[in-house]
């Protein structure tokens, strides 16, 4: 499949991303964005910290770790503690004290995958505390107001998000409304001085539908597009087409934020694919549950396999866990009511995630994607032609082949 | 090791213990507190959190509770659970019991004691133990003992008696187990002294363990609520009198601001640091203030808030957590409180923790009332730091000859 050539935006658009190299076969590209509480090398994973915090690790530590950006969720701090309590603390960066870089959803996500009761309408997305029952109304104004309030340095569009499985017409009713959402976002933005607003592309698994929200929303004034609507329950197949025919039309020189993706092998396949940002809970939930990532998958530690094995997680990993401890005594660890254990484990993953994407980034620099992307599938699934179907096929819709 | 004495003021003793640790190099100034860890952790905190803390103590406690399931992985380790826990710079001390989770009693015969860990129960005999602390090899352990006269209501002068009786026989056996190994050598014995509350009967424990060749005694039975501790208090006092002034005396089960006063006046030296980690489990920040002399201005600031804080507290409910059972003390605030939601303030004004330079109680309410991880590690951080910032000043107090003052402060602040 060809590459389409990329549209540049028709606006002059705040220019937010620099592009430093790209891959002279596939699509991936290597690049520095510039953002109000500084600058983020991309490509990027960024950790998920729901609640205003990384879960059990501190800031100091997620900053030791090289970490530059990082997500807040807006549902969550929206009704805990609030955007008025939260803008009283000096928005979220003083009420958490990060030093650097934000990103808030819309809340969207939330309000449709976690109540039960939410009901979308043209208005926007009504539905009931879980922790009060009082009735909200969550429009793109009050999203927009309340990531406003929270003072984020990239901010999400409302979007009207279903689920990838969902077909018929609730799929295009869904693209349309975003489309629309989109632009009352952009009117609602108080801030757009200090806050970029990203727009999300919708179109589920439909491409003719995704191409009309691509076309329609690439016209309008924005810093950044992210591409939503995916890594729900839909095929590997039909993923990575709607990645590749998202990114073929998205403008080169603004970042593209991929949502929810986060397994090492989806990120180094759609960097290929030519993504710029990616978020996902996955490495920092898995931590919780006792499992570390390594280049050839994961080690579920509370198993007795590891009971007496003195290595670190991982050799080459320059982590404090790793340049600390060893399997064993995480074992151990994790066989307590110790919550420290889960905290070595948050802070090895969030530093594999963050090594693997500055490793990807390196190879772009120089020159030699094609070849990392070689021996990382190999390393992960023994041998290149191990890899899974779906990633095969991806890579060498962007010229790059395993064997 | 050797423990040399610089002034004994009122039967407090200030001091320091040289030549500690396997290289005979450490030293450790008393009175002190030991770092409180769970399975060779300290709780919430990793390697990178734990050294943000200023004051760290120079040794660490360890549970057998929590590490004597994983014996069979230390022996094949080989190379000791400093190691093993990534601890090697601390010295350690090996305790029987986990001095926040009581034990099930009845489990002592003449043979074994007894230690109940996450996996259940294990079972000592002073071969198994003594094979344990080999895979171990802590810089201290406590003997092998019978710690049970306390448990119940009332002890009997016999049940008392054989808690003494069987102590002596296990740290007989166990001293004899430590000379045939050239590993268990390098860690020190600390003796036990039991006999309930029995005043012939301890007498008797402190003599007899006092004539062998231990490193330290500790003395067991003397925890339980402050009611208890009260009229322990004058058997306590009897009891340090018969050891020798040259060696250590731990107390287990003591952590409480007040009732370490009372027990440095009676001759211990060092103390378990749980009380912080208690705190810390009910959502609870250490704010009591050991700065007994204040400038000025700041005494009248500090009095005010002292009188507004026990005032509360007199009308706050108890509070009781499923962990710890303790009820919240007058030492403490309580962050899960709406009063602290838009309190931009730090946990202790001037303090310098990690938690109290970067965060507010606003926010730790926050993480409180949101379920979040991050509450257990701030607040750990700040109420070890506190705590350990309160034994620095006991010694500042004792160099100067002040502990009559501190003393007066902290029973202000007592409930």
């Amino acid at each position: 499949m060809a590459a389409a050539v990329s549209p540049t935006s028709l606006e002059s658009a705040p220019r937010i991303m620099r592009l430093v190299a790209e891959c002279s076969r596939s699509r991936a590209r290597a690049g520095e964005l510039r953002l109000p509480h500084g600058p983020v090398a991309t490509p990027v994973f960024m950790p998920v910290g729901t609640q205003a915090t990384m879960k059990g690790i501190t800031a100091e530590q997620l900053d030791a770790l090289g970490c530059r950006i990082c997500l807040g969720n807006t549902y969550h701090l929206g009704l805990r503690p609030g955007p008025e309590l939260i803008q009283k603390a000096h928005g979220l960066h003083g009420f958490m004290n990060w030093p650097h870089n934000l990103l808030t959803d819309s809340g969207g996500f939330q309000m449709v995958s976690l109540v039960s009761l939410s009901e979308v309408t043209e208005e926007g997305v009504r539905f009931r505390s879980p922790y009060d029952g009082d009735e909200t109304l969550l429009s793109p104004e009050k999203s927009v107001e309340i990531q406003n309030a929270l003072g984020s340095d990239i901010i999400m569009q409302l979007d009207d998000v279903v689920s990838s499985t969902v077909t018929g017409p609730r799929v295009e009713e869904a693209m349309y409304r975003s489309i629309r959402w989109l632009d009352r976002c952009i009117a609602a933005h108080q801030r757009p001085d200090k806050q970029n607003l990203f727009a999300i592309i919708q179109g589920g698994l439909d491409a003719d539908l995704r191409t009309t929200c691509l076309e329609e929303m690439t016209k309008r004034d924005v810093p950044g597009f992210a591409i939503g609507g995916l890594s729900g329950g839909e095929s590997k197949g039909q993923f990575w087409r709607m990645v590749a025919l998202s990114t073929s039309r998205l403008p080169k020189d603004k970042p593209r934020y991929l949502m929810g993706v986060g397994y090492a092998t989806d990120l180094v396949v759609c960097v290929a694919l030519g993504c710029d940002m990616f978020d996902c809970v996955f490495p920092t939930r898995t931590a919780r549950f006792g499992s570390a990532l390594v280049p050839t998958g994961n080690l579920q530690l509370k198993k007795k396999q590891y009971e007496k094995d003195f290595r670190p997680i991982d050799n080459d990993c320059a982590c404090p866990t790793c340049q600390k401890h060893s399997r064993a005594f995480l074992h151990a660890l994790l066989h307590s009511d110790n919550t420290a254990a889960l905290h070595h484990l948050t802070v090895h993953n969030i530093a594999y995630q963050l090594q693997l994407m500055s490793a990807v980034r390196a190879s772009i620099v120089e020159k030699r994607f094609p070849d990392f992307v070689r021996d990382f599938m190999g390393t992960m699934y023994g041998d290149p032609t191990l890899c899974p179907t779906w990633a095969t096929e991806a890579l060498a819709s962007v010229g790059i082949t395993l064997s | 090791m050797k423990l040399s004495l610089t002034k004994v003021v009122n039967g407090c003793r200030l001091g320091k213990i040289k030549n500690l640790g396997k290289a005979g190099d450490r030293t450790m100034d008393i009175p002190a507190c030991l770092l409180y860890t769970k399975t060779g952790s300290a709780p919430h905190l990793t390697h990178q959190t734990l050294h943000t803390i200023h004051g760290l103590p120079a040794m660490a406690q360890l549970t057998l509770s929590s590490l004597a399931e994983h014996h069979e992985v230390l022996a094949e380790y080989k190379e000791g659970i400093g190691k093993f826990i990534g601890m090697p710079e601390l010295l350690l001390y090996c305790s029987l019991h986990d001095p926040v989770s009581p034990c099930p009693a009845g489990y002592v015969t003449n043979k074994s004691v007894s230690v109940w860990g996450l996996g259940g129960r294990v079972e000592m005999t002073a071969s198994k133990f003594m094979a344990i602390q080999q895979a171990l090899q802590p810089d201290w352990f406590q003997c092998l003992s019978d710690g049970e006269a306390s448990c119940e209501e009332a002890t009997s002068i016999k049940r008392a008696r054989k808690s003494v009786d069987r102590s002596l026989l296990f740290l007989d056996n166990c001293l004899r187990l430590q000379e045939e190994s050239e590993v268990l050598q390098r860690s020190a014995i600390i003796g036990v002294i039991e006999g309930g509350d029995m005043m012939e009967e301890r007498l008797r424990s402190a003599r007899e363990t006092a004539k062998r060749p231990v490193g330290g005694f500790l003395l067991d039975g003397f925890q339980g609520n402050p009611a208890t501790l009260e009229t322990r208090l004058h058997l306590l006092s009897s009891v340090t009198a018969e050891l020798p002034e040259d060696k250590p005396r731990l107390i287990c089960g003591v952590s409480r601001p007040d009732e370490v006063l009372e027990c440095i006046e009676r001759g211990v030296d060092l103390f378990e640091s749980f009380f912080p980690y208690q705190v810390t489990e009910r959502g609870c920040a250490l704010t009591f203030s050991f700065d007994y002399q204040p400038n000025p201005e700041e005494t009248l600031l500090q009095q005010n808030g002292i009188q507004e804080e026990i005032k509360y507290v007199d009308q706050t409910k108890k509070i009781k957590t499923t962990s710890c059972n303790q009820e919240m003390t007058s030492f403490e605030i309580n962050l899960k409180e709406k009063k602290y939601q838009e309190d931009f303030d730090p946990l202790v004004r001037g303090c310098s923790c990690y938690c109290c330079k970067n965060h507010t109680r606003a926010y730790i309410h926050h993480l409180l009332v949101t379920n979040e991880l991050l509450a257990g590690v701030l607040l750990m951080m700040h109420n070890f730091e506190h705590y350990f910032g309160f034994f620095h000043s006991i010694r500042e107090a004792l160099k100067s000859d002040r502990l009559a003052q501190l003393k007066e402060l902290i029973r202000r602040q007592a409930s």
